[in-house]
């Protein structure tokens, strides 16, 4: 790229060949007025707002879309350019409602904010204005389309970001008029966007609608607590309450973007359902009490247990102070007991993995990605934002080859996929190892050798993958939150390491939720301590949740949505001695619990996630806490204190973090990634004889917040489980589409509504997990039964 | 949705543009559709888009840019008259008030027993032979007077 | 008066035979010659530039931007996939030249078409025809398929490595699709939406590769260029103006229809060819090229020759050579009526100024011809146009504008009559 000289207002500058006056302008810091253009967007100019003076040409150029050249002179404020910016102004405004008062946008407008400097006193428009038909975009985006000017950004965001093209602007000139294809609502998990990309009040936050005016709100930093992004989001609060969440600019991790989940999650935080005393549960009757009751109460009762009959298990939603002092607080007694990861099923890397499992590389390497295989993931829903910085790369001509037990639309081109049953995840896995090292000539890495004889899975399709990727610059391989769940989850996980390897690929794990890495680096696992220091071993939460222990620490768990077998889960935990629940809400821990303390949401504590990538995020509570909520991690240090254990004597969550983490979390934490493992032994496994099961965690199960959120959850995605299945399946059931089927696992039998997916294998039954509705049917992956009804 | 024949027109017009272009046959598609079914439902819009590989709201942005689809039912004969500045030098106007009166009704109308809907069209590259219409966007007629009108209006059922 | 001899007529010559778009007819006078021996003989593109700039063939779809010069803008060793695009969407008020084109001479365009690719290093070739002339269309549908089968297209023509392949897409009503990149756009399967330039087709065009644009006469004219040198045709019209043109005569006149005439003829003789203004009215006014040129009074008209230069220095555009004449019974606010509602209907929508000042225009000349217009409505009108002039992606902002300003220049009076009078001076 060649250096240019140019001018802009008379200022010299060097830029780049290829820049516009748009990108020269924005890099020296002068403000040129424009609608349409957006850096993440392509160039539309049309809106004309950014018009200006180049010296010889014969008319105002755009400045989003002119081209630098060597020696131009811009003016942005000539009277020229201002004569330009002012007409287009006046035309915008001639149909454009001045209802500014009533307005949502009114405060933060950029039609109002530049009508001011460029507008006229009064209109020479004195015909009648044009109305434009609402339209219905669901439970999220509310719609004033009079307002529209028509700079397309919501529509370019579908076609470039969210990869569908939702909306679109039908009709021609003065008819055009942005709409969906059919007023159902927009499904992108990613639609949110639009309310921030439109410059005027077109489109708006249908939660947040009339709820407060800008000037009103107070502005706070946070981190979001959903995917293991960590999405850095501005927090919005009046009177003490989150009104709304908007993200917080940060190229290295969401860019200007935030997804659905994490902007409207925050509905859930003041439901009802919140628990904002700490409660005791008395012959079967919940009473409320004063925290020194409730904590002695939960320490005396501690002591009469043996440490190992203890189990303590969180969310991996919960920041790294509260999962470190959890096992603090468990090795303090003596026990090892300590788990996050409810989902799980194969614990048997613990013994074999030298670090914590990580994304594998720096989250912007994934928009430039040559060559990928993702295995096992529901790319779009599990990580919303990833899955954009994928299509990216996929969109730079890169090639996405995909293992994966059902084929939901990834939005952008694939290169080549394989839909097997989940029993058989890691036999494709095998093929394309064993296509790969044929390929390159080299020995078939034993692991994968021994499936061989099972699968026949060195197909086309196979050498279709390897041929991939073997290709390309920057390659990578990595596993998703089903690869992560899995029962043999210890194999995929060889195996894709054993493709990465031949391929020369990054290998990375998709980290599944917001502190997944946080969790591991501060020892809330049984089988080390912080930063992997030795500890008191312990069971895991599959052990844990198995049964025979006495009594069990929840931290926000909910026993029948946030772990990988429920009905066992429920078992266990139901038939403990003594159940302490620490949560923001009450929930279905009322029936089972026996106390209840309340505990912060993220927006009412200070903490730290830690990302996929491993990039150590802080945050401050935003909002006092509601009621009687404490911070957890305050409320565990008191139980410490009462527990008699030493070391718990913090004086803020700095302290915690620097009593876990060190006093350089960010090194620590990254000096202990690492996804290399050794000494797997192959063991491949032909399908069972009957149907699986092929369960997710819907995109807004995900976290206790998220299922609470009102309109999130009257999104489609959230619409009720049905039992999906192929239609060769449904016929050989006996079963009709949209009919009912009786489906059984371990649990109760479970009547639901019958969809056909023939995209799914033809042995499976797709039912997610995670749901109020199916929690009592049984494990996320193994044999499931149906029948008519 | 649509016949074998149409479908084969389709693959016919596909087959015009290179292998990953598809929706470069939207327009033909379209038309070819309308021609079938009289007007472009929603539905066939959908449909048509299915075919082509291409979002349905896309599919639709172009149904609607165009002026010769109709994305709301017409009549069985749509006759749509250049009123535009040439053809109105040479008696389009005149011509269009003919037809007005005859059916009855006015452009963008449709006659109740659904043989005629009348649109004004824009030019049509064909001021020479002013003034002209057409009938189903596909059949020009040209020097058209009083007369001649009648006639065409006579022989469409 | 064939191909084979320098005439008058290039483009129309085969109107006077029995089966004119047959491709007997083309053939048996020398149709397909220029391009077997450009192929056979493989004739350096650069000659073939050499001679279209030798030719001053300017581009016949509205501009007149020189096509030896636009067809050297093209990379043409560029190695990946290039097109050639002829622009038959006619849609321009006034013109219906390209029609006849296809109808009575379509395999001249084929064979321009086809030579033009093996200049540019474009195997594939579209044509955009305009969508009102479905028949039309279907005529050259089956000129395509004549020559497919003579070998005249296709794969190894004439035994050599070229391969062309041309087809026909078909427009659905939309004038904006004249304008280029609206085309190649609407060839793509989208809304005819024209895109910001740069960067131009020639460097990224249909699907992103590099794109000629040309109108259906000016490839037209190739082969009989490439026949009888650029010099011949040159010496069809006047410098800088070569060949002759085909206008199209509308309005009123006794014998409207296309008339090809040297580039440089008076326009009177074209009038009188027309049969002259008809019933014996008197000649009020003329719109020389097209709805989106500036309307010239009678007088100024009379004393211009019809080519680019002249008409330009008359203040308007030879444009694609519509000649629109009006009588002296002509409410020259009526007129700009219907121009100013077509501007409005037409206008794709995307740029602010041609989006909501077309519709303002319309709103005010069509309240100032219902009586209800207002006396700082003309500076207003001005005032308007003047601001969506220049301010916008394509140029059918200045085609919606010049009407507007040039009829309130030259007729200023009949729009202030009726202002005041609240009815028509005529
Ligand atoms: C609004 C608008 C409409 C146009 N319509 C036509 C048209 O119908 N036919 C045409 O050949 N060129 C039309 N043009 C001009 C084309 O953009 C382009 O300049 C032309 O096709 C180039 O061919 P030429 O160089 O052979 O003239 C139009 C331009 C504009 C701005
Ligand atoms: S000037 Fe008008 S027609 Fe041209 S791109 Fe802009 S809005 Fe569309
Ligand atoms: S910002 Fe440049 S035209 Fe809209």
């Amino acid at each position: 790229m060649a250096t240019l000289n140019i001018e802009i207002d008379g200022k010299p500058l060097q830029v780049e060949s290829g820049d516009t006056i748009m990108d020269a302008a924005n890099q020296a810091g002068i403000p040129i007025p424009h609608f349409c253009y957006h850096k993440k967007l392509s160039i539309a100019a049309n809106c004309r707002m950014c018009l200006v003076q180049v010296e010889k040409a014969p008319k105002p150029l755009p400045a989003c879309a002119t081209p630098v050249t060597d020696g131009m002179k811009v003016y942005t404020r000539s009277d020229y350019a201002i004569q330009a910016q002012k007409s287009v102004m006046e035309f915008l405004l001639i149909n454009h409602p001045l209802d500014c008062p009533i307005c949502d946008q009114g405060g933060e407008c950029t039609l109002q904010d530049l009508a001011v400097g460029y507008g006229g006193s009064s209109s020479r428009y004195q015909e009648i204005k044009r109305v434009v038909r609402e339209k219905n975009l669901g439970p999220l985006i509310a719609t004033d389309m009079t307002r529209c000017i028509h700079c397309s950004r919501c529509v370019r965001f579908g076609q470039e970001i969210a990869g569908v093209m939702e909306l679109g602007m039908a009709g021609r000139g003065e008819h055009t008029e942005v709409m969906p294809f059919l007023e159902t609502q927009v499904a992108s998990e990613l639609s949110g966007n639009v309310i921030d990309l439109c410059p005027v009040g077109a489109l708006t936050s249908k939660p947040f609608r009339y709820s407060a005016r800008t000037w009103e709100l107070s502005r706070r930093p946070s981190i979001s607590p959903h995917d293991s992004l960590g999405s850095n989001i501005e927090v919005h609060v009046k009177d003490n309450k989150v009104m709304r969440v908007l993200p917080r600019e940060n190229e290295d991790v969401n860019e200007c973007w935030l997804s659905d989940r994490d902007r409207f999650s925050y509905e859930g935080l003041n439901t009802a359902e919140r628990l904002t005393w700490p409660m005791i549960k008395q012959n079967g009757q919940w009473i409320e009490t004063d925290w020194q009751s409730a904590l002695q109460f939960v320490a005396d009762r501690l002591k009469t247990f043996a440490p190992e009959d203890i189990g303590a298990l969180s969310t991996p939603y919960r920041t790294a102070e509260e999962l470190f002092l959890l096992q603090k607080l468990m090795r303090g007694m003596g026990s090892g007991n300590v788990d996050h990861r409810l989902r799980h099923s194969d614990f048997s890397l613990d013994a074999l993995a030298t670090g914590s499992f990580w994304l594998g590389m720096p989250v912007t390497y994934m928009s430039r990605l040559n060559r990928m295989l993702v295995v096992g993931s529901n790319l779009r829903k599990d990580h919303p934002l990833m899955a954009h910085r994928i299509r990216e790369s996929v969109r730079w001509y890169g090639e996405l080859n995909l293992i994966n037990a059902h084929e939901d639309e990834f939005l952008g081109k694939v290169n080549a996929k394989r839909i097997v049953p989940p029993s058989q995840l890691a036999a494709a896995l095998a093929g394309v190892c064993i296509a790969l090292a044929e390929l390159k000539k080299q020995p078939v890495p034993p692991v994968a050798a021994a499936y061989r004889a099972h699968g026949g899975l060195v197909d086309d399709i196979a050498r279709r993958m390897a041929a991939s990727l073997a290709g390309g610059e920057t390659r990578a391989v990595f596993l998703g939150n089903m690869a992560q769940h899995h029962p043999t989850s210890a194999q995929i996980h060889a195996l894709a390491q054993e493709v990465a390897q031949l391929a020369g690929a990054s290998f990375g794990v998709l980290g599944e939720a917001a502190n997944s890495v946080g969790a591991m680096a501060v020892g809330a696992v049984p089988h080390h301590g912080p930063l992997r220091s030795a500890a008191i071993q312990g069971r895991n939460a599959a052990e844990m949740l198995a049964g025979s222990l006495k009594a069990y620490l929840l931290l926000a768990v909910e026993a029948e949505l946030d772990t990988h077998d429920p009905v066992t889960a429920l078992k266990s935990i139901e038939g403990a001695e003594f159940v302490v629940v620490m949560s923001p809400y009450k929930g279905k821990s009322l029936d089972y619990a026996d106390v209840l303390l309340p505990i912060a949401p993220w927006t009412e504590t200070s903490g730290t996630f830690i990302n996929t990538e491993g990039r150590v995020q802080g945050f401050s509570a935003v909002v006092r806490p509601l009621g009687e909520t404490r911070p957890a991690w305050k409320v565990l240090r008191v139980l410490g204190n009462l527990l008699g254990l030493a070391g718990f004597d913090h004086n803020d969550s700095k302290d915690v973090l620097r009593d876990a983490l060190g006093d350089t979390p960010t090194g620590n934490v990254q000096a202990y990634l690492c996804n290399e493992i050794s000494g797997v032994a192959a063991a491949p496994a032909a399908p069972g004889p009957g149907l699986e099961r092929v369960a997710e965690v819907p995109i807004y199960q995900t976290d206790a917040v998220v299922r609470r959120s009102p309109s999130l959850q009257r999104t489609l995605d959230a619409a009720l489980p049905v039992a999906r299945m192929h239609s060769q399946l449904i016929a050989r059931l006996g079963l009709t589409e949209n009919g009912r089927v009786s489906v059984r696992q371990t649990g109760s039998a479970l009547t639901l509504k019958v969809e056909r997916d023939d995209h799914l294998p033809d042995n499976c039954i797709r039912v997610p997990c995670g749901h109020p509705l199916t929690a009592h049917l049984g494990p996320m992956f193994g044999p499931i039964t149906a029948e008519p009804v | 949705m649509l016949s074998q024949e149409s479908l084969n027109q389709i693959a016919l017009e596909v087959a015009k543009y290179p292998a990953e272009q598809k929706q470069s046959a939207v327009m033909a598609a379209l038309r070819i559709a309308q021609s079938e079914k009289g007007w472009l439902s929603r539905e066939l819009v959908e449909y048509v888009a299915g075919v082509l590989d291409m979002p349905a709201i896309a599919a639709y942005e172009v149904a609607t840019f165009y002026n010769m689809y109709d994305t709301g039912s017409v009549g069985r004969h749509k006759i749509t008259v250049c009123t535009n500045l040439p053809c109105a030098l040479m008696g389009a106007n005149e011509i269009a008030e003919h037809l007005k009166t005859r059916l009855g009704i006015g452009f963008g109308e449709t006659t109740e027993d659904g043989r005629f809907t009348l649109k004004e069209g824009e030019c049509m590259g064909a001021c020479g032979d002013a003034p002209m219409c057409l009938h189903n966007n596909h059949v020009m007629h040209v020097k058209l007077t009083p007369a001649t009108i009648d006639a065409l209006l006579e022989s469409l059922e | 008066m064939t191909l084979a001899l320098p005439s008058v007529k290039v483009c129309s010559w085969t109107q006077d035979f029995d089966a004119p778009a047959s491709l007997a007819t083309y053939v048996a006078h020398g149709g397909y010659q220029a391009l077997r021996r450009v192929i056979t003989e493989k004739i350096p593109g650069d000659d073939i530039i050499a001679q279209l700039k030798l030719s001053a063939l300017r581009g016949r779809g509205g501009a007149g931007f020189p096509t030896g010069l636009k067809w050297s803008f093209m990379p043409r060793a560029f190695p990946g996939d290039k097109y050639i695009v002829c622009n038959s969407d006619e849609g321009e008020p006034g013109t219906f030249k390209d029609r006849d084109i296809l109808r009575y001479n379509p395999h001249q365009l084929i064979e321009g078409m086809a030579i033009a690719g093996y200049v540019l290093g474009a195997k594939v070739g579209y044509n955009y025809i305009h969508g009102e002339i479905f028949e039309i269309y279907q005529i050259f549908e089956r000129a395509l398929n004549e020559a497919r089968e003579a070998g005249y297209l296709g794969d190894n023509l004439f035994g050599t490595d070229f391969s062309f392949q041309l087809h026909a897409h078909h427009g659905y009503g939309a004038y904006i699709c004249g304008e280029e990149t609206a085309l190649l756009e609407s060839i793509e399967g989208k809304k005819g939406q024209p895109r910001f330039k740069p960067p131009f087709p020639a460097s990224f065009g249909l699907y992103g590769k590099p794109t000629t644009i040309n109108n259906t006469e000016t490839l037209a004219s190739v082969p009989w260029i490439v026949q009888h040198g650029g010099q011949a045709f040159l010496e069809l019209g006047k410098p800088n103006n070569g060949g002759p043109k085909l206008f199209s005569v509308s309005g009123h006149v006794n014998k409207p229809g296309n008339y090809e005439v040297r580039l440089g003829t008076p326009f009177s003789e074209l009038l009188e060819m027309a049969g002259g203004v008809r019933n014996g009215h008197r000649l009020k006014a003329v719109i020389p090229g097209g709805s989106s040129a500036p309307v010239l009074p009678a007088g100024i008209m009379m004393d211009c020759t019809m080519d680019f230069d002249s008409i330009a220095k008359a203040g308007s555009m030879l444009g694609s050579g519509a000649v629109i004449v009006m009588d002296e019974t002509v409410c020259m606010v009526r007129a700009l009526e219907r121009l100013a509602y077509f501007y409005f209907e037409e206008s794709c929508g995307q740029c602010t100024p041609c989006r909501e000042g077309t519709g303002w225009m319309y709103r005010v000349i069509q309240r100032i011809e219902h009586g209800q217009g207002r006396p700082e409505d003309l500076d207003l009108l001005n005032s308007v146009a003047g601001k969506i002039g220049g301010h916008t992606i394509c140029a059918l902002g200045d085609a919606a504008a010049m009407p507007v300003q040039s009829f309130l220049k030259h007729f200023g009076d009949e729009f202030a009559y009726h202002v005041e009078h609240k009815r028509c001076m005529v």
